[in-house]
């Protein structure tokens, strides 16, 4: 008995001082932090994920010559290791039913990127290790990155000039010279094609749709058009030509590259974006070439489908959607906070209409999407091409996807959040301060475009950086209203009125689904998924915390008084 | 619920720059000796019901040119209600519903005539904590004078100087004008908004217990302040602090449960009240 009271009361003491755990509150504490910390956490590595991922695209990995025998046939490959892992016998087995051998409790397989598209394809292969005869880092084996069939490797035997073969006592500096040379006579062909050849066809256009425009009209004087159409298309055919005399200039020269089997392929240097030696590069060199690397992403067009190059134009579009839909959605948003806060009498219906507003906020994005494309796109769309653009039917100016109709849908996506915050704002408003503008003979409008809308501006910008967080994000409409896989303009160029609203543009959020998922190539394309993840997430916090330090200011300098 | 300003309305009644004639009244003379001309308000029958809630009960009373009035009373009296009559503050609250004359100058203020605006300018305000806005020094005086229209800067400038003299603020924030007011102190801040209240030079100027949220020193700042501001404005002021209102005042009204009960001078009503509720609320019986 004894005993048994004795763990009673151990017990009861036990569970007392749980129990005064619990109330003293620290396991709220502990629940809380843990909480926040598994939150930075996540950000945190995700962030990490993408960046390790996507950032060592860039680098200038080494490149091996590997030997390797796979059912009694040895061949040999350049290439560069993109991935290791080890796989378990079972599931080796699985895959290689007619392997005889006895097989080690796991295998180690290696993604080797062997490029030579053309002549030597696949240019992504596993291999087991145990397959690998011999592996060696040969210092002279050179990566060639082209414009088109992706990159190359193999060791550069010789540079012919219109087939003659160049006598040379540097062939890598010939080699790297004669890179430039093309490159040089690429950017004059991009010039005249950007400048002078869009401007024409753009000029050309406005002079179809004129003459259409007047022939609805009943107008059949047209001599003045036609003159002018005259005059561009001699222009149009003087640059024409000097672009085929370019073109020609960049046929001169090939290269000749001696593959890891021993053939030689012929490839026009003109085909050539840049070629490096990895394995014999210094530690500066490569850092250099990472940069450039990594400036080309951001800078370029995408190549090959998107699979290569860079993602300016999606980079591009994203931002400039962001902002079009931001200076949209802020001045609707704040009115209508305005309206229900500040002149509505408040009562049921108001109530029924902010929890109806609130609600928006959860309607699934997509069905936003299906939203605009059928009242923006195609019936304010189709009516503005009705009315303003009647000569260039069937074809449609703004009655198709285009940037202010996914600016526009994603306003309509995001204005919940606007007017939720400036509602929030304009109540923290006191009293006494509206009083006080009153007061002194201001009237309604006065007191609220003097002191009001300023104090809460700090509230108006937090809805403001809510809805870019969310907008910057999404996707699932925008593939509705605008976006497409590849856009031939940008929305802003030279051509008056410089910002062409009704263009498609290119995302990065629909890059990332496009280059993951609708790809031909998935493992050219996987490192670029997640560099364009990393890019579109960085971009998505440099909006924000722009936002963000622009709201400390004004909340630093509207602060209400305290006492 | 409040009369947007008309750009017209504004430019037919221009502001009064120059006050009124001071007022030959003596401070001792008795509300019922006064002459036409001293008096700048006339309150008649004023009812006030809140909903069903009657506020005020048939309040009338005349307030006397540039002279101080103040108006006491236990909490919830409505001392504050009539205030914020006087410059329709109270049409700000939905259900309000006024009935009864307020006459200004001879005007009636409730005539729907008159500008909501304008009748604010020429009746300023001073709320029981101060309200600067979130603008700097500079900037708050200039509030008034610039809803007025445009101004040339150095009009606003010297009108800013001479409102903060007048608030006997000039010489501690003059070489600070454009730091926010809320760096002020809240002493400072009731000067300030006092400052604002006068730099569109009204005719009256409403006090609604401008020194309960106030240290000993600033209260007597104000006080000063106030009895130098009756030289040029009708004064209004309510207040808890009997001991104030007797510093500060010419006359005074005392308000008991919405009903006006007796209104003298501060003298008689501080030493020899008529009212027997009156006598108890100054002696401290109850309140």
């Amino acid at each position: 008995m004894a005993t048994s009271d004795a763990v009673t009361q151990d017990l009861s003491i036990q569970r007392q001082s749980l129990l005064a755990w619990w109330r003293s509150g620290d396991p709220w504490i502990w629940l809380t932090s843990a909480a926040v910390a598994a939150s930075v956490a996540a950000v945190l590595g995700l962030i990490g994920l993408l960046a390790v991922n996507g950032l060592a695209h860039f680098w200038p990995s080494q490149v091996m010559a590997i030997e390797y025998e796979r059912f009694g046939t040895k061949t040999k490959i350049f290439g560069e290791l993109s991935e290791r892992e080890s796989i378990s016998r079972r599931q080796f087995m699985e895959a290689n039913p007619a392997f005889e051998e006895q097989v080690p409790e796991t295998v180690e397989r290696w993604l080797i990127k062997t490029g030579n598209r053309q002549a030597n394809p696949p240019d992504f292969r596993w291999l087991f290790a145990h397959d690998v005869i011999d592996s060696s880092v040969p210092d002279d084996v050179i990566v060639v990155e082209r414009t088109e069939w992706g990159a190359a490797y193999g060791l550069l035997v010789n540079i012919e000039q219109d087939s003659e073969t160049v006598d040379t006592r540097n062939l890598w500096e010939e080699f790297q010279a004669r890179i430039a040379r093309t490159a040089a006579i690429r950017d004059e062909i991009d010039a005249l094609q950007e400048g002078s050849i869009n401007g024409i066809n753009y000029e050309l256009e406005s002079i179809r749709l004129e003459k259409r425009r007047r022939q609805l009209d009943g107008n059949h004087e047209v001599s003045d058009l036609e003159a002018e159409e005259e005059v561009l298309r001699s222009e149009y055919a003087i640059i024409e030509n000097q672009v085929f005399k370019l073109t020609e200039q960049l046929e001169r020269d090939t290269a000749g590259l001696a593959l890891a089997d021993g053939r030689v392929i012929q490839i026009p240097i003109r085909a050539i974006i840049q070629a490096w030696m990895p394995n014999n590069m210094s530690m500066w060199g490569k850092l250099w070439l990472y940069f450039k690397n990594l400036w080309n992403f951001l800078t370029d067009d995408p190549r090959e489908a998107n699979t290569e190059g860079g993602v300016y134009p999606a980079l591009f579009g994203t931002v400039l959607m962001v902002l079009l839909m931001s200076a949209l959605v802020t001045p609707f948003g704040v009115i209508a906070a305005l309206y229900l806060r500040e002149y509505a009498k408040q009562g049921p219906l108001v109530q029924l209409i902010r929890i109806a507003v609130n609600n928006l906020a959860g309607v699934p994005s997509i069905v936003y999407g299906v939203f605009g494309l059928g009242f923006f796109v195609y019936f304010i769309g189709g009516s503005i091409d009705d009315l303003f653009f009647p000569e260039a039917k069937p074809a449609p100016t703004f009655g198709t996807p285009g940037l202010i109709w996914a600016s526009l849908t994603l306003a309509l996506l995001t204005v919940p959040v606007v007017i939720v915050s400036t509602e929030e704002g304009l109540t923290r408003i006191p009293r006494a301060v509206r009083e006080g503008s009153l007061a002194l003979g201001a009237t309604k409008a006065e007191t609220i475009f003097k002191v009001i809308l300023p104090m809460a501006s700090p509230s108006i910008l937090t809805g403001m950086i809510l809805a870019v967080a969310r907008a910057a994000g999404e996707v699932a409409p925008l593939m509705l209203v605008g976006v497409v896989k590849l856009a031939p303009t940008l929305p802003i160029d030279g051509n008056f009125p410089y910002l062409h609203l009704e263009r498609k543009f290119m995302h990065l959020g629909f890059h990332i689904y496009d280059v993951g998922f609708q790809s031909p190539n998935v493992d050219a394309a996987r490192p670029l998924v997640f560099a364009t993840a990393l890019l579109l997430v960085l971009i998505i916090i440099v909006l924000n915390f722009t936002a963000i330090t622009l709201r400390n200011r004004l909340e630093a300098r509207y602060r209400v008084s305290i006492n | 619920m409040i009369d947007e300003r008309s750009e017209v309305a504004y430019e037919s009644s221009p502001m009064p720059d120059v006050p009124t004639p001071t007022s030959s009244i003596e401070e001792t003379t008795s509300p019922s000796a006064w002459r036409d001309e001293d008096i700048c308000l006339t309150v008649s029958d004023l009812c006030l019901h809140y909903g069903d809630n009657e506020a005020l009960t048939n309040i009338s009373m005349q307030v006397a040119r540039q002279r101080v009035t103040a108006l006491i009373g236990p909490s919830g009296c409505g001392k504050s209600t009539l205030l914020r009559c006087f410059n329709r503050m109270n049409d700000l609250i939905d259900d309000v519903r006024i009935t009864g004359k307020i006459e200004l100058n001879g005007m009636e203020i409730h005539d729907t005539a008159v500008d909501i605006a304008q009748l604010r300018r020429r009746v300023g305000m001073v709320f029981q904590r101060p309200n600067p806005f979130p603008k700097s020094i500079y900037e708050n005086v200039a509030y008034g004078l610039r809803l007025q229209g445009s101004m040339p800067k150095s009009e606003v400038d010297d009108r800013v100087e001479w409102a903060l003299k007048n608030s006997a603020l000039w010489e501690e924030v003059s070489g600070r004008l454009n730091e926010s007011a809320l760096d002020m102190s809240g002493g400072q801040q009731q000067r300030l908004v006092i400052a604002r209240a006068i730099a569109i030079q009204p005719d009256v100027l409403l006090l609604d217990e401008p020194a309960s949220a106030l240290d000993p020193i600033s209260t007597l700042k104000i006080e000063e302040l106030v009895h130098q501001l009756k030289q040029d404005y009708t004064i209004l002021i309510v207040t808890h602090n009997m001991q104030q209102a007797a510093r500060v005042s010419d006359y005074t009204g005392f308000l008991y449960l919405g009903k006006l009960v007796e209104y003298d001078t501060t003298n008689i009503i501080f030493t020899n009240p008529t009212e027997k509720q009156t006598e108890d609320y100054i002696t401290g019986r109850y309140g």
